[in-house]
């Protein structure tokens, strides 16, 4: 009942805030626990499930959905700030 | 699980509504349709703003078939048709495409006796069939006999989070029973060809995949020319989506995991069954009455900011993606699927949605049913002139 986060898919490397997250809580959802947010992470947004190096394909829905332009931490938030797209590079 | 069931009709399709439809074949006689709504609210009256005045073999293709459909479709069981004259979807033009529609279909045209008595003559042939179609008992139906379509419209950051991926649970599980389930919005397929196309049966399905998302890309570039990025626009990155392949995963996730049968044309009924793809628009009116003309006797459709939109002859079973807009448009939502981000699984939300659409299949009116929120509006290509 208190999952702030949502994992999508079993494969992925991101999950998805439940709510407005704020550096240092907790995060918790199903399949993931044992980390602390990084940042703020506004509802709706990504938050990463592992440490992702500069590159590094970001999976959501089981798919590719984007790559990592830089390294991210565990618990950070995942946005256009540091991922592009694959097909359609910025 | 419950027993299922419907109306067995002639071609051997199964119904779950035993409508009778009263259909313009052309908008000039929508002040008719209007008359014999208001004098038989009971039968399903379809005014439209089609049915002349464009030309050109796709629109005609178009209109021809979306107007049979709506005849054909195994929710009517009885159809009163109500045309002008000199349009160019007349009803002698129709009628060879309806004649082994199996069903009882009443013409008439203003042309030929004015608009009032039209009117009254179509309330009574609605009146009359109304009684008819009343005796047809319901036989027990399997899930084979099952074309349920998936819709998404009015999305919201959650629509790809909550209510889809719960829609694709119930995907898998039709299709893994045997049932058929279709999606179109080739629109919110595009960055997610290669995706799709990995899953399609064969070659044959897979490049048909590409070329029509391909078609679909070319086609927001053409029309928005440099603004077709707002395919993703800054409100659904504002939502926290960062790509447009991301926002189209969340999309095609309401069809499920499961292999691509075939791919047919907008309003064209699968010969396939398990999960099959419309190439069909992202325009949620013009996307249900394609989904419709092909069949689908019943339509989940997701949403997050919220529409109440329905379909003349369809159940649609309105699937909230967050339970602020659940609650805020309670008289219009069958199902919370903001309740998975609330504790609920997948699994659970996926059982009370089955439950849900063995009722809705059996009798039981949706919101949208309920609230006579009906969208009648088909693709057009071209102007009219």
């Amino acid at each position: 009942m208190n999952d702030n986060v949502l994992m999508i898919h079993s494969r992925d490397n991101v999950a998805v805030a439940l709510r407005n997250l704020a550096p240092g809580e907790e995060a918790k959802g199903k399949g993931v626990a044992g980390f602390k947010v990084f940042n703020e992470i506004p509802a709706s947004h990504k938050i990463a499930l592992r440490d992702l190096g500069p590159g590094e394909e970001i999976v959501k829905y089981g798919e590719v959905v984007a790559v990592t332009t830089r390294e991210i931490k565990r618990g950070e938030w995942v946005h256009t700030h540091n991922l592009e797209s694959k097909r359609w590079k910025k | 699980m419950t027993e299922m069931t419907g109306y067995l009709r002639p071609d051997g399709k199964v119904g779950v509504r035993n409508h009778v439809l009263v259909l313009a074949t052309v908008s000039c006689v929508n002040g008719v349709i209007q008359r014999i709504s208001r004098e038989v609210p009971e039968a399903v009256c379809v005014p439209h703003a089609f049915g002349c005045g464009r030309g050109g073999p796709r629109d005609l293709q178009i209109l021809f078939r979306i107007l049979s459909g709506m005849v054909h479709h195994p929710n009517v069981g009885a159809v009163v048709l109500i045309g002008l004259g000199c349009e160019v979807s007349n009803t002698k033009n129709l009628s060879p495409l309806i004649k082994d529609c199996g069903k009882p279909v009443e013409i008439l045209n203003v042309q030929e006796c004015g608009s009032l008595k039209t009117a009254q003559k179509g309330a009574e042939a609605a009146r009359r069939l109304l009684n008819d179609v009343k005796t047809q008992p319901r036989i027990s139906i399997s899930w084979d006999k099952l074309l349920v379509a998936m819709e998404c419209g009015g999305s919201d950051a959650m629509s790809g989070v909550t209510a889809n991926p719960a829609m694709g649970a119930v995907s898998d599980w039709i299709v893994e029973k045997g049932g058929t389930v279709i999606f179109g919005e080739n629109t919110e397929m595009i960055g997610t060809d290669h995706v799709l196309a990995r899953r399609a049966k064969d070659e044959q399905v897979a490049e048909h995949i590409v070329r029509m998302v391909n078609r679909a890309d070319k086609l927001a570039h053409d029309i928005m020319g440099n603004m077709a990025g707002l395919v993703i626009s800054p409100g659904n990155m504002d939502g926290g989506m960062s790509t447009i392949a991301e926002k189209s995963m969340g999309c095609i996730f309401k069809g499920g995991s499961t292999t691509i049968n075939q791919v047919v044309d907008y309003g064209e009924p699968p010969t396939e069954k398990g999960l099959i793809l419309q190439d069909g628009p992202g325009y949620d009116g013009d996307s249900m009455a394609g989904l419709a003309a092909s069949g689908a006797q019943v339509m989940f459709f997701s949403t997050g900011r919220g529409t109440p939109a329905g379909f003349p002859t369809l159940p649609v079973i309105k699937v909230a993606s967050n339970s602020r807009i659940y609650e805020t448009m309670k008289d219009d939502m069958d199902v919370n699927a903001g309740t998975l981000g609330e504790g609920k699984s997948r699994k659970e939300i996926r059982e009370e949605m089955i439950d849900l659409l063995t009722r809705v299949v059996n009798g039981q009116k949706t919101k949208a049913e309920v609230n006579g929120m009906d969208v009648f509006t088909f693709l057009t290509v071209h102007p009219p002139f």
